[in-house]
């Protein structure tokens, strides 16, 4: 088991707050295959296509017959750690202030021995299950967990620098109003966040679930509207220093595409908050997050976005939400880009079709608010980057992925309810 | 005193030294345009009205290093504002329907305040009737034609969610019945009405015939609206004089704006409520 981690102290206001180092960034063009399976906590590898060789490190041509056909395909995890030490000091500045750091070979069941990091809980000659992360650098590292979950395994220190885990950290949800506020705020108070800040847009306006949301231990209810630079910057102002998860699930959302609509009305609300006020958040509690990557157990960790699927490929029948939802995700590149030298995560949550009032005439399958909340909390967890919530979005990215022209001219058959 | 009498030079410079003197105060009537200031709330499929909100184009920095300006967006009718006739579709074919086609002399007029606040006090859905209105004459004199008539309900000192009084069943909030606007528009003449609720209408005012009364008489008859007005307790029930000027927006249904109305100083209470 792993010892638990404790609340941690209330900062020393004397202390200069630690700055972000990161692990070694650099990787060969190959290599980033890793980076991006495990931005999806993906375990692939290049599998050899011609003669199915597994190839371990990334490479450019096949190690056993040279080929250069070499996609990468999901690998089944399991393995046995063969080797393993401990590393005591280090020459890169990362793992010197984070020794010990445990590091092993693995021999994999599916034929490559890795070099990998190993959570104190594997045993040696242990069974492993071998799980691809992201560090600091925001770069593909293979690390490997016990075959069984063990108590507390989450609060391993090697796992929890791979990861976001809301356990103890302060938790901003920037929609108060959202359908999802409530479901989201409920799961993180369930994965122990020490305090859930809800920001509260007009609060002059009622809206149904308030007393439940405020009722939630741990939440407090704070003026927050991403469409006012000023409400932004002064709730910046007060709490950005102790914000180490944002979730910004602020969004307008109008059916229409660009001919019935007939005005740019919706369209100019919709790039106010799904896009403007994503730049907002950014520009106000951005810089605070960036200096905070390494201040302790209740270090900025993550920042969350949930946008809609159709940022990838427009759906016309909600076609200029969907154009807002491409600059929104355009937009989380480069926030992403921007975040990583302070070591904080930028999560992009996709869903299709959500459960909720602009939806309504849709049929099934529609993302619920429990499930989207779910999905969020297990992502920080897994330290991920992009998540697909449902069978809508799961559906699309593959598609978008087989052929994103294909998908173009698919999309416009496809009915979003707004009739 | 009689206008026809006075020479209006000297009328006018007696009018400037009162002001000079504070024989004659200047009262604002007017909200701070502010973000979180609420707006009309309308089925959310409907096109709304835009709040305010303000971005900094430079503050004496890397900008623009000695000036410090914004650019603000709003609605035609955010905050305190001004309804033109072309804003209800009663008024869609009055000439001169728009701010900037309504003659400058129009902005300005006498005001008579009828105060409904013990009323509004007990009953938040109070009606503005025909009762009223002849109590109040019975007490002021008969309403002057080409007059501003204000509803002062005190609904200004509301903050937050109190003041459009949202429920599940809609808004509510004082204010005219239809058989009071149509004696205020017909038979009174009115320049305009004003209010210090979010509309001119009640919060309940779509369940009317016709619905929203006061947009719809005033309006159609080509007369004006206030609304979101404030410290309509300094004003006296007659002898003030309202100024009420739009912005001149091309076809514009109204605007927000400063209204300020001149007053007979007698040592009024509440000079410096806010």
């Amino acid at each position: 088991m792993t010892t638990p981690i404790a609340p941690p102290p209330k900062k020393d206001p004397q202390q200069r707050t630690r700055v972000q180092t990161l692990p070694s960034g650099a990787r060969s063009r190959a290599a980033l295959g890793l980076t991006a399976a495990a931005a999806e906590g993906r375990f692939m590898l290049q599998v050899c296509a011609k003669c199915g060789t597994v190839q371990y490190p990334p490479r450019d041509a096949c190690g056993t017959c040279l080929s250069v056909d070499l996609p990468w395909k999901d690998i089944a995890p399991e393995g046995r750690l063969i080797a393993e030490t401990t590393v005591r000091t280090s020459t890169s500045t990362y793992f010197r202030e984070r020794t010990p750091w445990r590091v092993g070979t693995v021999r994999l069941e599916a034929g490559p021995s890795i070099i990998c990091h190993v959570h104190g809980d594997v045993a040696r000659g242990g069974a492993v299950r071998i799980s691809n992360r992201l560090d600091k650098s925001g770069q593909g590292v293979l690390f490997a967990l016990p075959a069984e979950r063990t108590q507390n395994m989450e609060d391993d220190p090697q796992l929890r620098e791979m990861t976001a885990n809301p356990k103890f950290r302060r938790v901003l949800i920037t929609d108060a109003r959202s359908g999802n506020a409530l479901a989201l705020a409920q799961a993180f108070a369930k994965a122990e966040a020490s305090i859930i800040f809800v920001g509260e847009a007009e609060g002059w306006r009622p809206y149904p679930h308030r007393d439940e949301l405020a009722a939630i231990p741990g939440v407090q209810l704070l003026p927050l509207d991403v469409t006012d630079t000023s409400s932004v910057a002064e709730l910046a102002a007060e709490i950005g220093g102790k914000t180490d998860i944002l979730v910004n699930n602020a969004r307008f959302m109008r059916p229409g595409g660009i001919l019935a609509r007939g005005d740019t009305v919706f369209a100019r609300d919709e790039m106010e908050v799904n896009y403007l006020g994503l730049m907002r958040l950014a520009q106000a509690f951005g810089p605070a997050m960036l200096g905070r990557g390494a201040d302790g157990q209740n270090s900025a960790a993550a920042w969350v976005n949930i946008l809609s699927v159709y940022a990838y490929s427009n759906l016309p029948a909600l076609g200029a939400f969907s154009a807002s939802s491409a600059a929104a995700y355009s937009l989380t590149q480069c926030l992403r880009a921007e975040m990583r030298p302070g070591g904080v995560r930028v999560m992009n949550v996709y869903a299709g079709p959500t459960d909720d009032d602009w939806h309504q005439p849709l049929p099934p399958p529609k993302v619920a608010p429990q499930a989207l909340a779910k999905a969020v909390v297990a992502g920080l967890k897994d330290g991920l980057e992009d998540v697909f919530v449902g069978d809508v979005a799961q559906d699309l990215i593959d598609r978008w992925r087989a052929g994103p022209k294909i998908l173009e001219r698919e999309m416009s058959e496809t009915d979003g309810g707004a009739a | 005193m009689s206008v026809q009498a006075s020479n209006p030079a000297a009328l006018l410079g007696d009018l400037a030294l009162a002001l000079v003197s504070g024989a004659v105060e200047v009262v604002d009537l007017t909200h701070t345009l502010d973000p979180d200031f609420p707006v009309i709330v309308l089925p959310p499929e409907f096109g709304q009205c835009a709040r305010f909100r303000m971005e900094e184009i430079s503050a004496y920095d890397h900008r623009g290093p000695a000036w410090k300006w914004h650019n603000f967006t709003c609605g035609e009718h955010t905050g305190t504002h001004f309804d033109a006739p072309s804003h209800w579709v009663s008024g869609r074919d009055v000439p001169n329907g728009s701010v900037d086609e309504i003659p400058a002399e129009r902005f300005i007029g006498p005001v008579c305040v009828i105060d409904c606040s013990q009323g509004a006090k007990a009953n938040e859905d109070f009606e503005l009737t025909p009762e009223v209105i002849a109590a109040w004459e019975a007490e002021n004199g008969r309403i002057p034609e080409g007059s501003w008539v204000l509803m002062r309900t005190d609904w200004s000192k509301r903050r937050g969610a109190a003041y459009l009084n949202m429920r599940d069943d809609g808004a509510h909030s004082p204010g005219p019945t239809p058989e009071a606007m149509r004696l205020l528009v017909d038979e009174r003449g009115i320049r305009g009405f004003g209010t210090e609720t979010v509309g001119t209408d009640a919060g309940q005012g779509a369940h009317y015939t016709p619905p929203y009364p006061a947009h719809f008489f005033l309006h159609g008859a080509g007369r004006y609206g206030l609304q979101c007005l404030n410290n309509l307790d300094r004003l006296p029930a007659t002898g003030a004089m309202l100024i009420a000027t739009p912005l001149k927006i091309r076809n514009g249904t109204g605007s927000p704006l400063r209204v300020i109305a001149l007053v007979p100083n007698q040592g009024l209470p509440n000079k410096d409520a806010q």
